[in-house]
């Protein structure tokens, strides 16, 4: 059997498919990051903790209501949404004029309140969510098995950054939000509505999140916490790649994941803290990131 | 002359703190979470900068004292010191990666690499994992057993006068003009000539320091240390105190610990996971309606004039 390392190729490839559905959540999570940041100016800390909504929403309803995983995947994204909405009108809006310092801390309280608010409810442990039956099972493909699910994820990923890229690129409305992040004066004289775009901004960058955590439960422990260290890991991540850039955000976020993944086969006790190191490296050399631009 | 008033009956009072039925462990603990928000607030209250990684020097300092107690059987000073040494050279490191970006990236890089030393601790071997260090004798000093609680106390609170007056000679010096200066203005700053970066990476070092001996010493305390004095929760804590008790003020951050320590201690025992709700929610609170903090908001209304993060 062919081997990389002494470790069969099989299992490096397995790590590698697995790095790849975490790069898949990290692209996820800091391209709504990096959207957020780019209008509102706010580094959004709980965005972890939508993540683990995300996951809970869909949990919580297919254990009372039977709302299956498709289901999942509309209506959690348009709950935990709703609630970054709420959020946004609360609070959020009247930090803008303030040092951004300010959001994070507020969002860092936000997130402070969900995780707590949830192990309250649901404890600390992981509860499972089982993988929907379109997607169990696996392709052979000769050297490997690959499991459908885990396939899905990356290219459910994939697309729904692709078309992310698009809306914001290419169409009208992304040229809306690509011109008050320059000058949100400017565009508000123009008659187009900014605080009602900056509210829908947040509200879409969340339900991304929430989206990333629908996608994640299958694969992983639905539990409070399970947001807390990933929020942490995208951060870098963000940095790694420039706030600036959303291809960055989303190439970073993918290459990070598979180089974690790498790590797991190469050195595992190092798989924690790859993205750290990575981080430090870039900072000392290109400070602005990799795609960033002051 | 009312500071020094109200500091006189202060040093009074801590002074007979543990003849008035007070219990001395919770005392100690404050006083040395009261020196960690001091420390911290070097760094937000006084130049503006948001590390949102202090547990890693708070918590790895602590490790350091204790594995050299229990282990190598080191004297309490040398450990002490030793603890501090390395928490000023994670500073130096740190800060020295993080000082080239500003505000909201500062924050980030600080927290990311604070994560890094957490999961360092968590899979070396001197720390114990998941375990921590226990049964951290606490030694003596000049020949005084710290082993009874009172003398232990004293010593607590000599060391954290100490650095409170420290961190006031900083603020004062010339030096800590120049971070003012950084604080108001960094763009002005660089153009009549300092060397911005040389002066923000000199106060984090100092933070660091001060952060890890009061980690050191709660480690001595307490006689124990676990994976959750280097974690995300500490740091964020730490935030809060000197948000809530008035950043950029000298007495706040001693106040913010006092109510965060007193809630958690009580009301971890009511209502379980539900604190970590409490502590959010005052977050959020401070964030909206009380900029200031507790002493800046009253600072504020006696001379009209306050210090915030920036503004």
């Amino acid at each position: 059997m062919t081997s990389i390392f002494g470790v069969p190729l099989p299992a490096i490839l397995g790590q590698l498919m697995l790095g790849l559905v975490n790069g898949s959540f990290y692209a996820l999570l800091s391209l709504g990051l990096a959207v957020i940041f780019g209008l509102l100016g706010v580094v959004n800390f709980a965005h972890g903790a939508f993540y683990m909504l995300g996951a809970f929403a869909a949990y919580v309803g297919l254990q009372l209501w039977g709302v299956n995983y498709w289901w999942a995947l509309i209506l959690a994204p348009l709950a935990v949404g709703a609630l970054g909405i709420l959020i946004e009108r609360l609070f959020l809006r009247h930090l803008y004029r303030l040092d951004p310092l300010y959001g994070l801390l507020l969002t860092f309280g936000i997130a402070l309140i969900a995780e707590g608010a949830m192990r309250g409810v649901f404890g600390a442990s992981g509860n499972s969510y089982p993988v929907p039956p379109l997607l169990q099972g696996g392709f052979n493909l000769g050297f490997m098995v690959l499991p459908i699910y885990r396939a899905w994820v990356v290219i459910a990923s994939l697309v729904v950054c692709g078309l992310t890229w698009l809306l914001i690129e290419k169409t009208r409305l992304g040229a809306r939000l690509r011109a008050a992040t320059e000058n949100a004066r400017l565009v508000q004289a123009f008659g187009i509505n900014v605080p009602l775009l900056v509210m829908s901004t947040y509200g879409a960058g969340v339900a991304l999140a929430a989206l990333a955590g629908v996608l994640a439960a299958p694969v992983i422990q639905v539990s409070p916490l399970m947001g807390s260290s990933l929020v942490i890991v995208v951060f870098a991540v963000v940095v790694i790649g420039g706030m600036g850039s959303i291809i960055g955000a989303i190439v970073s976020g993918l290459v990070l994941g598979l180089i974690e993944g790498l790590t797991k086969v190469v050195y595992p006790e190092a798989s924690n803290i790859v993205v750290f190191v990575i981080m430090a490296v870039v900072l000392i050399w290109r400070p602005t990131g990799l795609f960033g631009r002051e | 002359m009312r500071a020094r008033t109200a500091y006189a009956v202060l040093m009074v009072l801590t002074l007979a703190a543990p003849f008035l039925g007070l219990y001395p462990v919770f005392l100690m603990k404050l006083l040395c979470f009261a020196m960690f928000a001091c420390a911290f607030n070097l760094l937000l209250g006084f130049t503006k900068m948001l590390s949102f990684g202090h547990a890693a020097y708070f918590g790895s300092s602590a490790y350091v004292t204790g594995w050299l107690m229990t282990v190598r059987g080191w004297g309490t000073i040398e450990a002490v010191l030793a603890g501090v040494a390395v928490a000023l050279l994670l500073g130096l490191v740190i800060g020295a990666i993080a000082v080239r970006r500003q505000g909201i990236y500062f924050a980030m890089i600080t927290l990311a690499l604070s994560q890094l030393v957490f999961f360092v601790c968590l899979q070396a071997q001197f720390t114990g994992g998941e375990n921590g260090l226990q049964g951290i004798a606490r030694g003596s000093v000049l020949g005084l057993d710290l082993g009874a609680d009172r003398t232990m106390y004293y010593f607590v609170l000599a060391a954290f006068a100490a650095t409170y007056v420290l961190i006031m000679r900083i603020v004062h010096s010339p030096f800590g003009q120049v971070l003012k200066a950084i604080r108001a203005n960094e763009p002005r700053a660089v153009s009549l000539g300092y060397q911005v970066d040389r002066y923000k990476l000199t106060a984090f070092i100092l933070s660091a320091g001060i952060a890890g001996l009061a980690g050191s010493l709660k480690a001595l305390v307490l006689g124990f240390v676990t994976l959750s004095d280097v974690s995300q929760g500490t740091s964020g804590e730490v935030i809060l105190m000197t948000l809530l008790g008035g950043s950029g003020t000298f007495f706040g951050p001693v106040v913010g610990a006092i109510v965060v320590v007193t809630l958690q201690e009580y009301l971890s025992d009511l209502v379980g996971a539900w604190v970590t709700v409490i502590i959010g929610a005052i977050f959020v609170v401070c964030v909206m309606t009380f900029r200031l903090g507790v002493v800046g908001e009253i600072q504020r209304r006696s001379t009209r004039s306050g210090a915030t993060i920036g503004h």
